[in-house]
């Protein structure tokens, strides 16, 4: 027997997963981008690397895993924050926190839609890198696993504080759930490393934990060795990422309670 | 110990007061009324019973449990229905159903989906999408849904807006069955006052977010030397003196 608060995040999750099953270009468009960007930069990397030689390929592996990688970020954050829009378009908002759901409990639920989102869209695509680019993402080791575990980490955080800004804006800031990650990508070292960026825009982008990530992973590709002050740095960016983005969340909630935003969120 | 204890509620938007220090009470399976015009305070003041809303100030106690502090002990014995809150179109209505059996923990959600299904003929609909239904329909999934746990207290806002008179009269008589054999207590918000007369033990009527009078219909048709309580709201909405008030 499943425990209550258990139950209540499935139940949560569950209703997303029965939406997914009644609606098939739901699920393709999860997997579209991902592949979408795959093939583009499969491409480019086989092209270059047909051209340029061994140092191209080396370089077409970085950015075929960056791209990869980086896609784990993207759609967690977009899984997370469609995820409660879904909700905001269904007019359900209403129901949902007004049953014995806490807060925390739908942040769950969110995050467990994300993570499922995100695989349903990232696994086709390393499959398909090995496929048509022998392209092997898990050539890095185990170590991938805490690469996604961090960059789903990040995700979540930037997700959390889209969440929070619908909130306090409601349905007008639906549109950061698409674009806010976008913006952080020329910061996140996700093609190239955090040393080609203006000496000013470093300490930013080492304030980003996927920057440590995406160095960690091109120094795993290049020479094998695993970069453990970078993924120390990763994660302790990422709680400080989630912390900050609970904390905002936590506010604009019971901001949007003692304003009444829950009742016209959707307007 | 009442089912639902208001003290002094309050709610304030910035010079704007939506409820302006009500107080009342509910006994457990009592029906009571919210009457009022558009703007009186009748929605504020539910979605402050439910939570969704922090009052300005004032107490709330539902079955007991204070709403500032412990809200989610109480909601998990509420339950709530509205035609203006949605269920999700693309679900099937069993497949909503399940959702709120979850969230309300429900033990053997399946069996209770089939009782309500029985109970308010949805057996039909269970697997048809909620976003197909005709607005009748609709009601009876959302009152279906809003009686998954068996609440103890039961917040309704409007059940029966838009509903043909027979549908009305069958989720009115539903409703009056349930009641009697569940012993729960239900506030109603409604602009229908043959309905409010019909359930309701008790009626407050809210006028520019405050209780302007109070009783049971009968007390209220005496008061205003009316037949029914539309000509009472009509005599409430346009500042139209009572019968004590007139002799």
């Amino acid at each position: 027997m499943m425990q209550a608060s258990t139950r209540r995040i499935w139940g949560l999750m569950y209703r997303h997963i029965a939406l997914y099953r009644n609606s098939w270009p739901r699920l393709v468009e999860l997997a579209y981008w991902p592949i979408l960007q795959m093939c583009i930069w499969g491409f480019t990397a086989s092209f270059l690397a047909s051209r340029q030689g061994s140092p191209a390929a080396l370089a077409g592996g970085a950015l075929l895993g960056g791209v990869l990688l980086w896609e784990v970020s993207l759609r967690s954050q977009m899984g997370m924050s469609i995820t409660f829009l879904e909700e905001i378009w269904s007019r359900n908002l209403g129901h949902v926190f007004v049953s014995p759901l806490r807060p925390m409990e739908l942040v769950a639920a969110l995050i467990g839609m994300s993570a499922l989102r995100m695989l349903a869209g990232v696994i086709p695509a390393i499959l398909l890198a090995w496929a048509l680019y022998a392209f092997n993402l898990f050539s890095v080791g185990p170590i991938l696993v805490l690469y996604f575990v961090n960059l789903m980490m990040m995700g979540w955080a930037v997700a959390l504080a889209v969440v929070s800004l619908i909130l306090r804006h409601g349905a007008g800031a639906e549109a950061l759930a698409w674009s806010v990650l976008f913006g952080l990508t020329p910061i996140s070292a996700v093609f190239y490393p955090v040393s080609v960026l203006p000496a000013w825009l470093q300490p930013v982008a080492r304030a980003v934990p996927a920057s440590h990530v995406f160095e960690g992973m091109r120094a795993a590709l290049a020479t094998g060795i695993i970069a453990w002050h970078e993924m120390g740095w990763a994660v302790g960016l990422n709680v400080i990422w989630l912390l900050g983005a609970a904390w905002l969340f936590a506010a604009q909630f019971h901001a949007a309670r003692t304003r009444g935003a829950l009742l016209s969120i959707g307007e | 110990m009442q089912a639902i204890f208001v003290t002094s509620l309050t709610k304030r938007y910035g010079e704007t007061l939506a409820v302006d220090d009500i107080s009342f009470e509910a006994p457990r399976g009592a029906t009571i009324g919210l009457l009022g015009g558009n703007g009186a305070g009748k929605t504020t003041t539910i979605a402050m019973l439910l939570g969704l809303l922090v009052p300005s100030s004032g107490e709330i106690r539902m079955l007991g449990h204070d709403m500032r502090t412990d809200r989610f002990a109480a909601l998990a014995r509420m339950n709530f229905s509205s035609p203006y809150v949605a269920l999700p179109h693309r679900l099937t209505v069993a497949e909503n159903l399940r959702v709120y059996g979850h969230l309300y923990n429900v033990r053997n959600a399946e069996r209770r989906i089939e009782e309500l299904a029985a109970e308010l003929d949805l057996g039909a609909l269970l697997h048809r999408p909620a976003g197909d239904l005709s607005a009748g329909q609709k009601t009876r999934v959302a009152l279906a849904k809003s009686l998954i746990n068996r609440p103890d207290v039961l917040l309704l806002d409007e059940p029966t807006a838009s509903l043909d008179p027979d549908t009305g009269d069958l989720v009115r008589s539903w409703l009056e069955r349930y009641q009697a054999e569940s012993g729960c207590t239900i506030l109603l918000a409604s602009h229908n006052m043959a309905e409010v007369e019909r359930l309701c033990s008790d009626v407050l009527v809210l006028k520019r977010g405050r209780i302007v009078d109070r009783g049971t219909p009968g007390e209220l048709l005496e008061r205003y030397g009316q037949d029914n309580l539309e000509e009472v709201f009509l005599d409430i909405a346009r500042d139209r003196a009572t019968k004590e008030h007139a002799t």
